[in-house]
């Protein structure tokens, strides 16, 4: 069982207390970007072994979107963030880096 | 003009803890800048009580007030004064970017007394709810069973459980299966 500490209520809330909304840190593509991007932004998702970025929110409880930063394979959870930023906070990187140096995921390292 | 009545209109269990539905509650939810003076003056205003800490409830002149989430407070007041109360917020607020709603009758609420309520409510809520580690002054949101719901002290002996309307006769009933007799657990105390 997976347990995450909302940044933003403060509680340490059991997996059946959120709720999963997948990958972090997407860029959107929008009508006027080439098919591609367009694609990617739509279908292409990150399945690692190891190192990744999530969207949870915080469904039966405050309510809020926040971002996570966990082993899939271990499910260490390296820490929880804020949703209104484009990356994950450096000392989580740093925490990530000191376990497994040179990670990474996506354009992040 | 037609009689408001609560949900379950003051359904009782009596199991190894009570579960009690306490009838109309006025609730009104607030959401703006819990930091500005703006809301400080509006709560003050209102009940006379200060804005919660994260997850606390303080208390005022013929109410409470709890934290729902940064930017959300939930204002508990008696039935007949709700309306008054949200004039008095919606007057204290007229200037800031900020939405007060009356939910009252969105919502029921029960109460579960007796010395096993920790338990009863243990047993539906991914919670701790040991002694100690859930302060007196604290409100949770969480789950009961499948759906949403908040629950509060109001004594050593007794909680009160907040759900939307919609739900209140599956609350009662988990909390009824819940605090029947036979399914004590002693763990909690
Ligand atoms: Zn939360």
């Amino acid at each position: 069982m997976l347990t995450l500490q909302c940044p933003y209520c403060g509680v340490w809330a059991e997996e059946t207390e959120l709720h999963a909304e997948g990958e972090a840190h997407l860029k959107r593509f929008g009508p006027d970007s080439d098919d591609a991007d367009f694609e990617s932004y739509l279908f292409m998702r990150e399945n690692p072994k190891g190192v990744h970025f999530e969207r949870w929110r915080h469904a039966s409880g405050c309510g809020k979107f926040f971002h996570a930063a966990r082993s899939t394979t271990t499910l260490e959870v390296f820490g929880t963030y804020s949703a209104q930023t484009l990356e994950p906070p450096k000392d989580i990187k740093d925490k990530i880096s000191a376990k497994y140096p040179g990670w990474s995921w996506r354009e992040f390292s | 003009m037609s009689e408001a009545v609560s949900a379950l209109s003051g359904a009782i269990f009596e199991g190894f803890a009570t579960v009690t539905d306490t009838g109309l509650r006025g609730m009104i939810t607030v959401r703006g800048d819990l930091a500005s003076k703006d809301m400080g003056a509006a709560i003050k205003a209102a009940i006379d009580a200060d804005v919660p800490a994260q997850r606390r409830v303080t208390a005022g002149n013929g109410g409470k007030v709890a934290w729902m989430s940064p930017d959300e407070l939930l204002v508990v007041v008696d039935y007949a004064t709700v309306l008054d109360t949200v004039a008095k917020l919606n007057a204290a607020l007229s200037g800031s970017h900020t939405l007060v709603s009356n939910v009252s009758d969105a919502r029921a609420v029960f109460e579960i007394r007796g010395a096993g309520c920790r338990d009863v409510l243990a047993k539906l809520a991914p919670v701790d709810l040991s002694q100690g580690v859930f302060a007196e002054t604290e409100i949770r949101r969480t789950r009961i069973a499948q759906v949403p719901a908040a629950f509060w002290q109001t004594g050593t002996e007794s909680f009160e459980v907040i759900c939307f309307r919609s739900v209140a006769q599956y609350v009662f009933d988990v909390l009824r299966l819940s605090a029947t007799k036979g399914g004590e657990i002693h763990h909690l105390g």
